[in-house]
């Protein structure tokens, strides 16, 4: 590579209690490249982006733009040298319009103090005719996507003529075709000299767009090489420090009844006219695309939302899921996409959460047993591996992998005959995704029946015995173990409703 | 070993407040340390207290009572009333028990059914209560109120009756905090309702619940109010409500939910306590006694949150406000 350096780390140190979060770490990003990092979560990614966008300060080392070392103190600072950051998890007011959201802390004034509109509005419209993006300046936030968002904050980051970008996991809430956008703007901000640094799990991306590949492990640098000179599966046992021998644990099982099924479940708009069986030990997956109303249809199923009309059977008996509380008696549960939202209580610590959905099981005598909470929380989290300081530790402390796992243990503990996982794998790490496929699969061996919602083909593919495909609120096919293609999929996942019935 | 000692810190930094004024007002006045004078606090921060611990209870699971003042001056009075044409200490202290209840369901149901948000919700029923309280006496207090003055001013084996109370309450308010499916549900609603609710908790079920506990709690400040004024008094306890959210908050019950416990709060009352004591003790002018309480607040609650970010250092960004 002939491009020069514009961004340098090197020997970066950095400590929080008790971890060591980078060990001295160095590596370089070329003027007009696009740099992928890889690692596990808690391998120190977004701890060193963190010491580089200046809400962290390193413990030792160096920070180097253009060869001279800079001291970078707050994003502000930051900001000023060129650095902009997009954050995985977008913080944006929804009552802020588009222009507001772009000069926001840095607004041009007028002669009194005051802000200068019709400047911020001029701005604006040059900015978005600029890079050829079709929004009303007026527009506010909340009634745009999470892609559209993404844009305007790559959009803010331009404003301020920024040449080193860091995006962590950018396409983490966005669709397949909105990558693409994604992608498109990525390659013209290279063409313009602009370097990126693109953190992801996703390795079909990363080969997609990286020039070059750094692999982090344990908070230190494992490699750095050009994307030609590197491999999926060199990168992924580079992460994890070992080979993975299979990419998924499936196995074929003898298959028993019927214990759930589905029958024209309708919602007033959401979905129509829902039917589907899962049989105990089987994995069923659900595909389709964002809006597809999959997770709707999970919802209303579970008893977080109200359906229209339709029958849930369950082991043979008709039931009317009133609220969630139902659908646990009844041994359903539901691990939610968002796990933030949903799955964890953040100032509780790992017992609480975990023993949340259980706690009649640990009265005796009017009052909570302790020792019996504790034993059985321990148990659990022994079994699904869950890696806490002790059951004391809150859970806002925990990596993702170990939310997911420790919203996994909550449910575990309720003992299911169903389990809905909805996008079970969002967000964690190679290793943990791992781990949750095995506990799908020895979940399966005890003859429980699950429901797997993913956005990730591959991990449908890998994991289910049928997938269901859904499209515009309704099931346009169903395929069985042979038929799973990708392409198959993506044809049934596009189908429009009108086809529906030829289809099946 | 540095990380065991910081959590040591933050868990208990609201009782080494405590500790530290205790021997600071110690020091300043050798008349603070006497059995007279501590049975005084204990007395005097009773009804405020016994209050804050349903405040505790409601800003646990994202709530408040910003009508608790009202309802005890209406509770009160109307139980003083009862007693004053029925003779019965028993009843009147019922009618003061039914009254506080009634009130809070009514904030319940505003807030779980019409989803009201707790501060309008209480704020309303504030007035009301006010209103209602002065529009039964007619806005006249009423005294000669004859043995109920037991409730408030009788001791039992030497122990000032409010302080008998406020050990009660404080001990099922720990309990049911720390041992009942209630509690745990409390902090977890607090702590993220939606992820509560998607866990079985019946969300609407438990604020109602904790409304009716607060209620209780409201109608026996109200017995202990009205008893300790020796009278039937419409525009008594006005404010009390801010004192008893102060007591929760600097005990280090968090306004964002799903943290605090009962005896923090009653730490923070005492510490409220002690410096009112103090300060008279000491001479200082009472409008700037004033000062120094609104002050003491700001200071303890930033101590809370240094000391527990102190804690959480290095993990700010997971534990970022929703």
């Amino acid at each position: 590579m002939s491009q020069s350096v514009k961004l340098r780390v090197s020997n970066i140190e950095k400590s929080f209690p008790g971890v060591k979060a980078l060990d001295n770490v160095s590596f370089a990003v070329r003027k007009g490249t696009v740099h992928a990092i890889c690692g596990e979560n808690g391998a120190g990614k977004s701890t060193l982006m963190k010491i580089i966008n200046g809400i962290y300060k390193q413990d030792a080392g160096q920070i180097l733009i253009d060869e001279k070392v800079v001291e970078i103190n707050s994003p502000i600072e930051a900001r000023q040298l060129g650095i902009a950051m997009i954050f995985q998890e977008l913080n944006y007011i929804p009552e802020m319009t588009i222009e507001e959201s772009l000069f926001v802390g840095n607004w041009p004034t007028g002669k009194y103090g005051n802000i200068d509109w019709p400047e911020i509005r001029k701005r604006t419209l040059k900015l978005l005719e600029e890079e050829n993006l079709d929004y009303s300046p007026g527009t506010k936030l909340k009634n745009l996507t999470v892609s559209d968002i993404q844009m305007l904050e790559i959009l803010k980051a331009i404003s301020y003529n920024s040449d080193i970008i860091i995006m962590d996991e950018p396409t983490s809430a966005i669709t397949q075709h909105e990558i693409q956008i994604l992608f498109n703007k990525i390659n013209e901000l290279r063409e313009r000299g602009t370097c990126i640094i693109y953190i992801s799990h996703k390795m079909d991306e990363i080969f997609q767009i990286a020039d070059e590949i750094t692999v982090f492990r344990d908070g230190s640098v494992v490699d750095s090489r050009l994307k030609e000179d590197y491999d999926m599966e060199t990168i992924i046992s580079q992460m994890v420090g070992r080979k993975l021998d299979n990419n998924y644990p499936k196995e074929e099982i003898e298959l028993g009844e019927v214990i759930l099924e589905v029958n024209g479940l309708t919602d007033k708009e959401k979905f129509e006219d829902i039917s589907f069986y899962v049989r105990e030990g089987e994995i069923v997956g659900f595909a389709g695309l964002m809006g597809a109303g999959r997770t709707e249809v999970m919802r209303s199923l579970f008893g977080l939302d109200e359906y229209k009309s339709g029958k849930i059977i369950i082991k043979g008996e008709e039931v009317d899921i009133k609220n969630v509380r139902t659908s646990i008696d009844k041994k359903m549960v539901m691990l939610s996409e968002d796990r933030r939202r949903y799955g964890i209580i953040p100032v509780r610590n790992v017992k609480e959460n975990v023993s949340l959905s259980s706690l009649k099981k640990f009265i005796s005598g009017g009052r909570l047993n302790f020792k019996k909470e504790v034993e059985t929380v321990t148990d659990i989290c022994e079994r699904m591996n869950v890696q806490a300081p002790s059951l004391e530790t809150l859970v806002e402390t925990l990596s993702g992998g170990n939310q997911q796992k420790v919203v996994l243990a909550k449910w575990m503990i309720t003992d299911p005959d169903i389990l809905i996982l909805d996008e079970p794998t969002r967000g964690i790490d190679v290793g943990a995704k791992y781990e949750i496929y095995k506990l799908m699969m020895e979940l399966a061996k005890e003859k429980k029946a699950i429901i797997m919602v993913s956005s990730e083909l591959p991990e449908l593919i890998g994991m289910c015995d049928r997938i269901y495909v859904m499209a515009k609120g309704s099931i346009t096919g169903m395929l069985n173990r042979d038929e799973f293609t990708q392409e198959n999929i993506m044809t049934y996942a596009t189908a429009a409703k009108k086809e529906r019935e030829l289809i099946i | 070993m540095g990380k065991t000692r910081s959590s040591f810190i933050s868990k208990y930094s609201i009782y080494l407040v405590l500790v530290a004024l205790f021997l600071v007002s110690w020091i300043a006045n050798e008349n603070f340390v006497t059995a007279e004078n501590l049975r005084n606090i204990s007395t005097q921060i009773a009804v405020g207290t016994i209050l804050a611990f349903g405040q505790t209870i409601l800003i646990i699971s994202g709530m408040l009572d910003l009508s608790s003042g009202s309802v005890l001056a209406l509770a009160g009075v109307l139980s003083v009333s009862t007693y004053v044409s029925t003779g019965s200490l028993l009843f009147s202290f019922i009618v003061a028990i039914v009254i506080g209840v009634i009130c809070n369901i009514i904030n319940g149901i505003v807030i779980t059914k019409f989803k009201v948000p707790p501060f309008i919700a209480t704020l309303s029923m504030q007035t009301m209560a006010r209103g209602a309280a002065l529009l039964y006496t007619k806005g006249q207090n009423i005294y000669q109120i004859g043995d109920y003055i037991i409730f408030g001013q009788g001791r039992i084996l030497g122990v000032p009756t409010p302080v008998i109370f406020l050990i009660i309450t404080l001990i099922v308010t720990w309990y049911l905090l720390k041992y009942t499916v209630f509690g745990r549900s409390i902090y977890a609603i607090g702590g993220n309702e939606e992820a509560a609710n998607a866990s079985g908790i019946n969300v609407d079920k438990i604020k109602m619940k904790a409304f009716i506990i607060n209620g209780i709690l409201v109608g026996i400040s109200g017995v202990l109010f009205m008893s300790r004024v020796n009278g039937g008094m419409p525009n008594g306890a006005i404010g009390y409500e801010s004192k008893a959210l102060a007591s929760a908050v600097i005990g280090g019950t968090s306004f964002t939910g799903g943290v605090g416990t009962a005896f923090g709060t009653l730490a923070g009352a005492f510490i409220v306590g002690f410096l009112d004591n103090i300060m008279v003790m000491v001479g200082v002018d009472s409008y700037l006694q004033q000062v120094v309480r609104g002050a003491i607040i700001a200071l303890a609650v930033s101590y809370d949150i240094w000391a527990k970010s102190r804690e959480t250092k290095g993990k700010i960004s997971s534990a970022e406000p929703k």
